[in-house]
């Protein structure tokens, strides 16, 4: 597109998106005055759950496409700043948005692993990446792969990488898309799920990256608004001053004199025993399954048994016989989540700003945080992002504008963390039991928040109240006193984070089958416009396995985000990095150093999930840590004991390192 | 016709700037975080430094990096002749 089109291109966006902005303010305002007529919650809740989904729909509908450039890569006309907006709500994910400031309030600085982590990747991927993928100018990854080391066994590795990755990471969005909806619109889980979906597949069935890239600017417009809201108000409540991300280092002093009190607290240490007698008993009963939990049934049938039938007590100990583990193993998981909590609260609350001091701590610390900045840097979707730019220029600017969307976001967790954790420890801790706040009754309705008076003594102490990631975020609007609007606003920010995610890893798996194995491999005289309908199908197909999966509501998917993370650092950086800075890279080494990678980090990771593994300590996330050196040593050793690759590769990486001119296919097809 | 010396000087230049960029970015992060409990001992406006580092600091370099990059290669890009038409 010429310079002058583009600016006027670019001023358009501008406007329209303005617009969108001032109309999703104007509709908040309306719902907040409806409220204060007298406007039940429950229709709040669905007015944003509605009118989001509907507007996605909308833009999928306008925006819909049959060509193959706009359908895989919207055209290449995407500017840098809208790209940057696109590639930022891409890329933060229901645990970006819910769980990474809960995360800082539980871990204190041990949690900031996420924060530099998942922004660190960034400036690898706008130094070593970006540019490149975008002078190459292809589709998806196993494009690249194949075009830059020959033959078709690099693009199956990537296409084998990329559905493992994307799909690990898709069916922790679709559970987040349930769990907020059932949550906050009280719709439930599995009808949740669905409008979810509905939504995802109007905008990516219909109009494919184009579609997605103008939604996701639309999602990261109200994803940024519902996140700044409460914690700037909870900011207003604290110190007076509307900029939580200063303010907040009033908190962190609070907390840390607090705390400090609260270690030689004769009552906090009262508490604390009857945890750790707690967590002994628990102990003893995993140790004695599974006679245990047998023993444990019986007792509980016998005291129902010999209740008589108008007793008070025989509800509590029905609900409890209901609640009851169903087997051995499912009380194993239960009893040993149960014991980890005990465990924890009966230890003295530590300093919220100090580091690990133990070696293993430190390890883990830096493996985790180096971890997440290349799985970020190899995620597939992300990388496809770079394709759509119309620029190697705007490509490098777009990934500078993505971080800095993203970090308007990440500035702010650490202020939610800091303010929850005070607001708990003076306005919480040492009140009565008899005058919970408003917040903590709803949430603990709902298993984020639980307290009990331990001690019998009426007033609440630190080590009673056990707080869930998640409520830190959901539950600041309701701490600040914010009108249930912005409750409602905050339920909107977090499905637009987990929808937009979603988007993303649906077209990029459904690229990576209907474009890369059956285009590329099966069947290469496909018209584009078979192409793009067979690409449409597959949405539909994976979207539907997506939610079968995420109905089981398995435990194990909360930790499947931080898997993709691992697999992707492990698999696809080094081969793209090496390919682009390494010109003696061939094919041999390359999928040999992917094939290793990959089985390394699903060894560690299935390992010390399941069998106790424990190489140095590293912990199940951080399991990338092996797999990636072991990727990138291996790739350099089997390149330089194989032949150099051919002569036209060579060239075709020339010509990838520099922005003029158009590139010279590697592989003559 | 761009000549292989022209080429090859752009991309050592790249690559010293490259190095450059990623030892700023190791520093912030991985570095800071190795004497994090030193830098605690300095408190400002509230915040142990050492603390600030890992939840503002890094990242707030980390956006100034990127920004830097873009600039720098578009001059680059211009200086070798070498910018897309």
């Amino acid at each position: 597109m010429a310079n002058d089109a583009m600016k006027a291109w670019t001023q358009k966006l501008k406007k329209i998106y303005g617009i969108y902005t001032g109309v999703f303010f104007l509709i908040i305002i309306v719902l907040w005055i409806a409220e204060n007529m007298g406007l039940p919650h429950k229709y709040i809740g669905y007015a944003f759950l509605f009118g989001t989904i509907g507007v996605y729909a909308a833009i999928g509908i306008i925006s819909r496409t049959s060509v193959v450039a706009e359908y895989y890569v919207a055209g290449r006309k995407v500017p840098a700043v809208f790209n940057g907006m696109a590639t930022a709500s891409d890329w933060m994910s229901a645990a970006s948005f819910i769980g990474m400031a809960g995360v800082l309030y539980l871990q204190g600085y041990d949690g900031l692993a996420f924060i530099m982590g998942w922004t660190g990747g960034y400036v690898l991927l706008a130094v070593l990446v970006a540019p490149y993928l975008r002078k190459f100018g292809q589709y998806t990854i196993p494009d690249f792969l194949e075009e830059r080391y020959g033959g078709k066994l690099p693009r199956v590795m990537g296409i084998i990488s990329a559905l493992i990755v994307s799909f690990a990471y898709l069916v922790a969005q679709v559970t987040g898309v349930g769990i907020i909806t059932s949550r906050f619109i009280g719709i439930p889980f599995e009808t949740g799920v669905f409008l979810g979906l509905v939504g995802i597949l109007v905008c990516s069935f219909l109009g494919g990256m184009r579609a997605i890239t103008w939604t996701q600017v639309a999602q990261y417009i109200i994803l940024i608004i519902a996140y700044l809201i409460p914690v700037t108000a909870i900011s207003i409540k604290h110190t007076g001053i509307p900029l939580p991300q200063i303010m907040y280092g009033q908190a962190i002093q609070v907390i840390e004199t607090k705390q400090k009190e609260l270690i030689n607290d004769e009552k906090e240490k009262e508490v604390r025993e009857i945890w750790k007698k707690r967590a002994e008993d628990l102990n003893a009963k995993i140790k004695g399954l599974p006679d245990s939990w047998h023993k444990g049934k019986a007792e509980l049938e016998e005291k129902l048994k010999n209740l008589p039938p108008d007793d008070p007590e025989r509800a509590k100990v029905e609900k409890e016989l209901k609640g009851y583990p169903k087997n051995p193993d499912d009380a194993k998981e239960k009893w040993t989540a149960a014991m980890r909590d005990a465990q924890a609260q009966s230890r003295p609350p530590k300093s919220y700003v100090a580091p690990p001091t133990d070696t293993k701590g430190i390890v883990n610390f830096l493996a985790l945080t180096l971890c997440l900045m290349i799985g970020t840097a190899g995620l597939p979707h992300i990388l496809m992002r770079f394709y759509t730019t119309p620029t190697v220029h705007e490509a490098r600017t777009s990934a500078a504008w993505a971080l800095f969307f993203i970090f308007l976001l990440y500035f702010s967790a650490p202020a939610y963390a800091a303010f929850a954790r005070s607001e708990v420890l003076t306005n919480l801790v040492g009140q009565a039991f008899t005058g919970l706040p408003v917040w903590v009754t709803k949430w603990a309705g709902v298993g984020l928040v639980s307290i009990r008076d331990m001690n019998g003594d009426g007033i609440i102490q630190f080590s009673e109240i056990i707080i869930r990631a998640d409520a830190v975020v959901l539950a600041t609007p309701e701490i600040a006193g914010l009108p249930y609007v912005i409750a409602g606003l905050v339920a909107a920010g977090g499905l637009a984070a987990a929808l937009s995610t979603a988007d993303g890893l649906l077209i990029t798996m459904s690229n990576a089958i209907s474009h890369d194995l059956y285009y590329k491999i099966i069947n290469p005289n496909l018209s584009p416009s078979t192409r793009v309908k067979i690409g449409k199908a597959l949405l539909l197909v994976i979207a539907a396995i997506g939610a079968y999966v995420a109905s089981f509501k398995l435990a194990i998917i909360v930790e499947l985000v931080a898997w993709a993370f691992s697999l992707a650092a492990a698999t696809f950086f080094p081969a793209v990095v090496l390919g682009i800075w390494d010109k003696r890279m061939n094919r041999a080494g390359a999928v040999a150093g992917m094939l290793v990678g990959l089985l390394i980090t699903v060894f560690y990771l299935l390992g010390s999930r399941f069998y106790g593994l424990d190489w140095f300590g590293i912990r199940t996330i951080a399991s990338g840590i092996f797999g990636i050196p072991a990727n990138f040593i291996v790739a350099l050793i089997v390149s330089r004991l194989t032949a150099p690759p051919a002569q036209r590769l060579q060239d075709f990486v020339d010509n990838l390192r520099y922005p003029k001119g158009a590139i010279k296919a590697g592989e003559a097809e | 016709m761009i000549t292989k010396e022209t080429l090859d000087s752009y991309w050592r230049e790249n690559k010293t700037f490259m190095y450059f960029i990623l030892l700023i970015w190791a520093l912030v992060s991985y570095g800071a975080a190795l004497v994090a409990s030193s830098l605690n001992s300095i408190v400002i406006f509230g915040f142990p430094f050492g603390y600030y580092m890992g939840s503002q600091g890094a990242i707030t370099v980390f956006v100034i990096l990127n920004l830097i990059y873009s600039l720098k290669m578009n001059q680059l890009d211009k200086k070798y002749g070498v910018e897309e038409e």
